[in-house]
């Protein structure tokens, strides 16, 4: 027995026990893997944008320590328990968007959170998962594609707290809750004239949008988006540093804590919404397209686990969340290159914040409940 | 109970769902293409084109304000220098709230409530990045002051920089001026990238007319600045690699001006409204020029208050106002050695000839007649006694006999009526008058023609000729130098500050004066020297114990009519003294080897036997005799001052 192989053995050994640790835990190790990988480097990201911030550092490590043990949490649930607490969620969801709504308007402010003592909550964060399950739900039993009816039904389960949101005022949060919920309805097979009808609503609710509902600063924000220069140390401030920030990288980067724009502090937000900017200069595109594959490989794994599920509301779920999370960084990244408007979105799993962290690990952790595949071999 | 029940594909729901999701994953690869091309033009294509952008965003060019050339004295003795000091700057695109802050400095007493409208103009006037002085030459008290409430300030900063001193204060400071901050009115003239970090600039004598040499080459220091335009040590962990290049300082200024002989003057005028102005006759070297009151320059170039400059403004006896340049008074007597060369030159009278002085002069068809300061007369004079004893009759009737126009040619060679070209400018020119000048200086016919009788008064001074005094020194110059001259000039040589080297600027000959005869310019010499040494001589009191000879002219201008105070507000009571005489006296010496040639005068002095003739005395001891000389002469009390009476036999 040559050293050789006792090493493989060892190295089998770990493997398997690994594998085996995992499976009881019933997570997903690749999945786990590019979460943790994507996550520590947003870590690194923060530590450079904050000006080397120890403080900033260990609190977004806190946060991403307990977004895991609330993903390792959720990954525990039985998928039944996942599918019938969807709807109540969704209504405990709602009533909780009204109350922030009604607290918001006696406060005569703008209001997202409700005080619960140790921590501070979001109804529009658990919206933004329990939009899709409630849908997910609502469609498991039925025949698919989905009749009008569903859609409709569908449609006002999806509009009613988007523009809940969109009103709070959170334009970024209420977008990516009804691409959540819509993400169903294409994942279920919605017809495509439902689709062309749907549009066809959609640019008119954007025109009523635009005029009666988009608070001044929102529809600043998207005319600051198609000329950035006419404001250029107001609102197109942030739009103008973010591609000079990136432009400024070039292919290779100005090097890990060496990204003017971002130490000197011209780059705003730069560890929160902007920090794509901060990887684009300081690690330039090659940088940039690391990143992206991390993302890429997340996504393509969550659609690996949806196109396995063995039944609709799994499937129509895992491939929401998958899906939604794509849109998350796409928005973002767009926004921070100058493609879309900016629209207050983080970058998933690297920006600075707590909130969104909590969950987006919550969404994998539900992913991987529903991962049946796993559970199969597993056991 | 036909209810619509659809079966469940599985089969078929699984197919669709792989592809719809094939359907999206293609729409978002579409996506990430779409952002992948939109980074790739912004950090390929358009990388250069960013990279200078957010090397703009980071480097700052702080500009290096060139320390101002010092100015000496012909001995070095120093006039104007610089030192370090902390002056408080606003930058307009920081500051969050103007009026506020504005306000908020002036309840800190840092700023003058009544100043902020104009210094808010200044400020609105600049351009928005460049920072304003606000406050200059702080004190520590002030400085401390502001530094513990300098967050409450954000544009407003403390900045290190070199203020102008005037270690002699008042002294000479009409010739050398002044710096101030630079004026609104200042920046219309002014290229501003070579201003940009300086405060003051020159606004009088030497001081402006010589800003360009003072001034020097800015330079510039690049800085490392974050979001908020502050300078920061480092970016992240990058040191990067910042220019310099230092700023030149100006040229050093050495005057012509003799400090020692200034502040002898000064001193013989303090309290007085006076001037003084000493020439070289050599080479036209301004050795003192002085005015009377003056005021400390180092008011305003450490930023003057509004109820300072009032108080300058307002005073009755304009110290701002710089007399010997300036300064247009009757000549008096003075004008009678010129008066008499013109005599010899166009050959009305001979040295020799002694016309009768009785006290008056009439000419016909005239009633009233001109007098003679003497009642009596002074009986059969030659012209050198006519000098001497500045006879009245004699020079009326000389201006007769030369008529107007012949006046005016010969004395305009002299300098009178025009300005001669001082270095700094600012001088003015008084009033030459000839029959031309009357015609184009009054609007009736009536009092355009020139009457015969015009031309009698201005035989003594009088009428409509009036000179300054800065004029009758350089023609007394050129009388010393029997017809040369030469340009004045108040700064004889530039020291180059980089390379050390001192240039000496040429003395500029004006053109000769010359007379018929040249034995012409021995008579009146003679006469002015015995002015000083003769036995009636006007000016024997001062002048005839001096250790070398002097040859001068004293003069009485009346100070009545002349409305040089007409915007003044002059108390009533002091009316009475303005309307005494003003005591002119002018000189040179030594007469065989003239070195130095004046002109100085009192006004409401009275005669300028007593009240000028001393002041020029001590001017001339001051230069000529050495430090050790002069003070064994006022040890031994023999040293005219000021106060002791002429005992000459007046005018």
């Amino acid at each position: 027995m040559s050293l050789d192989d006792l090493t493989r053995t060892r190295t089998q050994r770990t493997l398997s026990l690994t594998g085996q640790l995992l499976s009881a835990l019933r997570l997903d190790g690749a999945l786990l893997t590019a979460l943790c990988v994507t996550a520590a480097a947003g870590l690194a990201m923060i530590y450079s944008a904050s000006g080397g911030s120890g403080a900033l550092l260990r609190a977004q490590a806190i946060k991403f320590l307990l977004a895991l043990a609330a993903m390792l949490a959720l990954a525990q649930a039985p998928r039944r328990l996942i599918r019938i607490s969807a709807p109540w969620l969704y209504l405990i969801g709602l009533l909780l968007l009204l109350i922030v709504m009604a607290k918001g308007h006696t406060a005569m402010g703008a209001q997202r959170w409700l005080n619960l003592g140790f921590m501070r909550f979001q109804p529009s964060e658990l919206m933004k998962i329990a939009t899709p399950l409630a849908c997910a739900w609502y469609l498991h039993d039925k025949p698919l594609p989905p009749r009008w009816l569903d859609v409709i039904v569908l449609a006002l389960a999806i509009i009613v707290p988007t523009v809940l949101i969109a009103e709070q005022p959170d334009l970024g949060t209420a977008l990516l809750v009804a691409a959540a919920g819509g993400m169903v309805l294409l994942l279920a097979g919605l017809r495509i004239r439902y689709l062309i009808i749907g549009a066809v609503l959609g640019v008119a609710a954007a025109v009523i949008a635009w005029f009666y509902l988009l608070h001044g600063y929102q529809r600043q924000r998207v005319l600051t988006f198609l000329d950035p220069q006419s404001d250029p140390r107001g609102s197109g401030y942030h739009i103008i540093q973010s591609t000079i920030a990136i432009g400024s990288g070039g292919a290779f980067g100005k090097g890990y804590m060496n990204g003017s724009q971002a130490q000197l502090e011209f780059l705003p937000e730069r560890s929160t919404d902007f920090i794509f900017a901060v990887i684009g200069e300081e690690w330039g595109l090659i940088g940039l397209l690391a990143i992206l594959a991390m993302y890429a490989f997340i996504v393509g794994r969550g659609l690996y686990i949806a196109l396995a599920a063995q039944d609709t509301f799994a499937r129509l779920a895992a491939g929401s969340l998958s899906l939604t999370f794509a849109t998350y960084v796409l928005v973002n990244a767009g926004m921070v290159a100058g493609l879309l408007p900016v629209v207050g979105v983080p970058l998933p799993l690297i920006s600075y914040g707590g909130t969104s962290m909590v969950t987006l690990m919550a969404g994998f952790g539900i992913l991987m409940a529903l991962n049946a595949r796993r559970r199969l071999v597993g056991k | 109970m036909p209810r619509n029940v659809r079966i469940k594909d599985h089969y078929g729901e699984q197919r669709l769902f792989l592809q719809r999701v094939l359907a999206l994953g293609g729409v978002l690869t579409l996506a990430v293409a779409v952002l992948i091309g939109r980074l790739m033009w912004l950090q390929v294509a358009r990388y250069d084109y960013y990279f200078d952008l957010s090397q703009g965003n980071r480097i700052r060019n702080e500009p290096l304000p060139p320390n101002r050339g010092f100015i000496f004295d012909r001995n070095g003795a120093v006039f104007g220098r610089n030192t370090p000091s902390f002056q408080l700057e606003l930058t307009r695109e920081q500051v969050p709230d103007l009026d506020q802050t504005l306000v908020n400095l002036a309840r800190l007493n840092l700023v003058d409530r009544e100043e902020i409208p104009a210094l808010k103009k200044d400020i609105r006037s600049r351009r928005p990045f460049d920072p304003v002085p606000v406050k200059l030459q702080l004190s520590e008290e002030e400085l401390a002051r502001f530094a513990v409430r300098q967050q409450d300030f954000p544009g407003v900063e403390i900045r290190w920089r070199m203020a102008r001193v005037y270690p002699l204060g008042a002294s000479a400071m009409h010739a050398i001026g002044y710096v101030s901050a630079i004026s609104v009115d200042d920046q219309k003239n002014l290229d501003l990238d070579a201003y940009e970090g300086t405060t003051l600039i020159g606004k009088s004598g030497v001081e402006r007319a010589f800003e360009n040499e003072l001034h020097g080459v800015k330079g510039y220091q690049q800085l490392l600045v974050n979001a908020q335009g502050r300078n920061v040590e480092r970016a992240g962990l990058s040191l990067p690699d910042l220019k310099r290049q230092d700023p030149v300082a100006g040229d050093d200024l050495y005057l012509s001006i003799d400090q020692r002989v200034q502040q002898a003057a000064e001193e013989m005028l303090r309290g007085r409204r006076a001037a003084a102005v000493a020439i070289d006759p050599n080479n036209g070297d301004v050795l003192a020029l002085v005015s009377t009151p003056g005021f400390d320059p180092n008011l305003f170039s450490r930023g003057i208050s509004r109820q300072e400059y009032q108080k300058l403004r307002d005073d009755p006896d304009v110290p701002l106002y710089n007399r010997s340049l300036l300064g247009t008074y009757p000549s008096g007597s003075t004008i009678k050695p010129f008066m008499a060369l013109a005599a010899l030159q166009y050959g009305v009278l001979t040295a020799q000839d002694t016309p009768f002085c009785g006290g008056t002069f009439r000419l016909p068809g005239v009633s009233r007649p001109w007098r003679d300061f003497r009642p009596e007369g002074h009986g059969y004079m030659d012209m050198r006694r006519a000098i001497e004893q500045s006879c009245d009759v004699y020079f009326y009737r000389v201006a007769d006999l030369l008529g107007i126009d012949r006046i005016h040619d010969l004395l305009d060679q002299f300098g009178f009526g025009k300005a001669i070209g001082l270095d700094i400018g600012g001088e003015k020119s008084g009033v030459l008058p000839s029959t031309e000048w009357k015609a184009k200086s009054f609007r009736s016919t009536e009092q355009q023609r020139w009457y015969p009788g015009d031309t009698i008064s201005v035989g003594i001074g009088q009428g409509y000729l009036t000179v300054t005094p800065f004029q009758l020194a350089h023609a007394t110059s050129v009388i010393a130098m029997r017809g040369k001259s030469f340009k004045p000039r108040l700064v004889r040589a530039i020291r180059n500050s980089a390379t050390g080297k001192v240039r000496d600027i040429p003395a500029v000959e004006l053109p000769t004066v010359t007379l018929k005869d040249a034995s012409y310019w021995r008579v009146v010499i003679e006469g002015m020297t015995m002015v000083t040494k003769g036995e009636h001589g006007t000016a024997r009191g001062s002048s005839a114990t001096a250790q070398y000879v002097i040859a001068g002219k004293t003069g009485t201008a009346q100070a009545v009519g002349v409305s040089q105070y007409e915007n003044i507000k002059a108390v009533t009571k002091t009316l009475e003294e303005r309307k005494r005489d003003h005591g002119w006296f002018v000189a040179f010496a030594p007469v065989e080897q003239p070195r130095i040639a004046v002109a100085v005068i009192v006004e409401n002095g009275g005669q300028g036997g007593s009240a000028a003739a001393p002041v020029a005395r001590r001017i001339f001891d001051a230069y000529l005799l050495t430090p050790e000389a002069l003070a064994e002469q006022d040890r031994l009390g023999k040293s005219p001052g000021i106060a002791m009476t002429a005992t000459g036999s007046g005018e």
